[in-house]
């Protein structure tokens, strides 16, 4: 059965919560096993592969990263950080059998200690239905400033 | 201000004050003398290849701007209007055709910097203006050497040559170059751009610091190693175990890996071996250097497997993957650090493809490596604010009183590149003070 707008509106507000929640396990279990996530680094970026990327990860670097915010000596996370969406209504910009296409602006804050930093981003998901449940085949995140220096980013928008 | 003889006194051989990480008076010395009197790396030839071309960057806190004139020389300009201080150009690269225009009185510069037309031109009749330094138009730097595509130069007009400057180390660049079946690099794309509160020493330092990567690396590198096991030991092994893992290896690795030292600061790790050495060859690669270069001189080249080359004083390079790390001092607790990533010329882009990888896996600002590098960079910022303790201790492997003035190798785990960059800092930061 084909899913609906509502459900696919549904699964990045989803989604979102997930990374709010620290939910990371079911998170990965969102992906496709070839997806990437790709952060890019310059404005219209077209290619992830022979310019630098803030992110272009694999399945995994993602159960890596995962994996990593929950060790004893992951010094950069004592204290653990802590992150927080606000999204817009998702765009639909193709809803095939096969493809479906979001885009999505967000707010992304992220804090630790007494620093606490504001994204304004724009998150493209790309979403496949496997046996009647949408997941995610790959998803790109462009940052308004992506150019600009920052201090760590430590989450996942 | 503080005279030479206690600029000195900051270095005693086994130990640095810490006051050269946190005092901005000497932060002010430093972006007075150290970073006048040194050769400062400023950007590579092919940001601005065409005339007219034109990228804007600092030399210590020195705003300049690297620029190809008419006679298809690089020029590298202070970014200043001789008029009322104007910033010439704000945006990091661009054309700007056969002169340079100030947007706020329309003077106007040669791309090599001198006065062209300034409006109303009568005005300045009879005011001895012809006299002014303004006339001359925009400041050169003080010299400036384009050497095999790396641009750097020296603000002061007067002082040590280029080939004094960096000598033996200069094979470095020439390793990472020749890596290149045309001998040619090419910029890939703009930098990473990573802000780190806390002295651009500290990150200088930590690129010979070979007793860190097994300790504060653990969680991604360590946790990489483990998840691959726990999949089976999967082959070919996942991108991230060929770049990530090697930073577990053990200390007796790094021991071997050996470390040279060169004089006035520059130095690299990775004499013998290094954590790039294992990476998977690339179909075709080989071949095309031997077409150049003939097989034993392809194979000399590809051998060669430096890990961090520092020149000083604030860039790192890595040959064996076409990367430059870029320390700019913006404060006494503030550095941008700009990762720079070339194309090989004539080698096949899976090339750069690693390249790229290995930027973002380990120098972006959402690297997991990175992070914890930042942290214990701004933990010992702020911990060296403790008046429990003075100093800092760089006395690993230090046997007596070391001469830095000729080239050595040493065990890899050795802090001497570091006492060799301070043994440098007090020459550079001394040699223009009055009482020196």
């Amino acid at each position: 059965m084909p899913v609906t707008r509502e459900q696919v509106i549904d699964f990045i507000y989803d989604e979102a919560r997930m990374l709010d929640e620290g939910r990371y396990d079911e998170w990965l279990s969102l992906w496709l096993e070839d997806g990437h996530y790709w952060m890019p680094l310059d404005y219209k970026q077209t290619d992830p592969h022979l310019v630098t990327s803030l992110l272009y990860e694999d399945m995994f670097m993602l159960r890596l990263r995962v994996e990593r915010l929950n060790g004893a000596r992951t010094f950069s996370q004592k204290p653990k950080s802590r992150c927080h969406h606000v999204i817009q209504r998702p765009f639909i910009d193709e809803m095939r059998e096969d493809r479906i296409v979001t885009n999505t602006s967000m707010h992304y804050v992220e804090t630790r200690l007494d620093e606490q930093f504001l994204l304004a981003l724009t998150a493209i998901h790309e979403l496949a239905v496997v046996d009647g449940a949408i997941r995610i085949a790959n998803k790109r995140v462009d940052i308004l400033n992506s150019d600009a220096a920052f201090g760590n980013i430590q989450l996942l928008p | 201000m503080r005279t030479a003889s206690e600029i000195t006194a900051l270095f005693t051989g086994p130990q640095v004050h810490r006051d050269v990480y946190t005092s901005p008076e000497v932060y002010r010395l430093e972006m007075t003398h150290l970073f006048a009197n040194t050769w400062v790396f400023v950007g590579h030839e092919s940001q601005t290849p065409k005339k007219g071309d034109y990228f804007t960057t600092q030399i210590g806190d020195q705003p300049v701007i690297q620029v190809r004139h008419s006679d298809g020389e690089i020029y590298v300009l202070f970014n200043r209007c001789p008029h009322k201080g104007t910033k010439i150009a704000i945006d990091r690269e661009g054309n700007t055709g056969k002169f340079f225009r100030c947007p706020y009185h329309a003077w106007s510069f040669k791309t090599n910097g001198c006065l062209l037309a300034i409006p109303l031109k009568k005005g300045y009749e009879d005011t001895g203006f012809e006299d002014s330094e303004s006339a001359k138009g925009m400041t050169p730097v003080g010299a400036v050497r384009n050497y095999r595509g790396f641009v750097f130069a020296r603000l002061a007009p007067e002082g040590i040559g280029f080939e004094d400057y960096f000598g033996g180390s200069l094979s470095s660049i020439d390793n990472m170059v020749d890596r290149s079946p045309e001998g040619r690099l090419e910029i890939a794309g703009p930098p990473l751009r990573y802000m780190h509160k806390c002295n651009w020493k500290m990150l200088v330092e930590n690129q010979t610091d070979t007793c860190h990567p097994m300790v504060a690396h653990e969680s991604s590198a360590g946790t990489a190693v483990n998840i691959w096991k726990e999949m089976g030991n999967p082959e070919p092994r996942p991108p991230a175990m060929e770049i990530i893992a090697p930073f577990m290896s053990p200390y007796e690795f790094f021991e071997k890996m050996g470390i040279r030292t060169w004089p006035n600061g520059h130095g690299h790790t990775g004499v013998h071996h290094s954590i790039h050495s294992d990476y998977s060859a690339i179909p075709g690669y080989f071949e095309s250097l031997c077409e150049t270069y003939g097989e034993e001189r392809a194979k000399a080249i590809l051998d060669e497997n430096r890990h961090n080359t520092v020149y000083f004083p604030n860039i790192m390079i890595k040959g064996p993957i076409q990367q430059l790390r870029n320390f700019i001092p913006l404060g006494p607790d503030k550095t941008l650090v700009e990762s720079y990533i070339y194309r090989l010329v004539g080698a096949p882009d899976q090339l750069l493809a690693r390249t790229a990888m290995y930027n973002r896996m380990i120098n972006a600002p959402t690297s997991i490596v990175g992070h914890d590098d930042l942290e214990m960079y701004e933990r010992a910022q702020e911990g060296l604010m403790s008046n429990g303790m003075e100093w800092v201790n760089v006395q690993r492997l230090r046997t007596g009183d070391e001469e830095f003035d000729q080239e050595a190798v040493e065990n890899g785990t050795t802090e001497r590149q570091m006492r060799n960059q301070f043994d440098a800092w007090v020459k550079f930061m001394t040699v223009s003070m009055e009482d020196a």
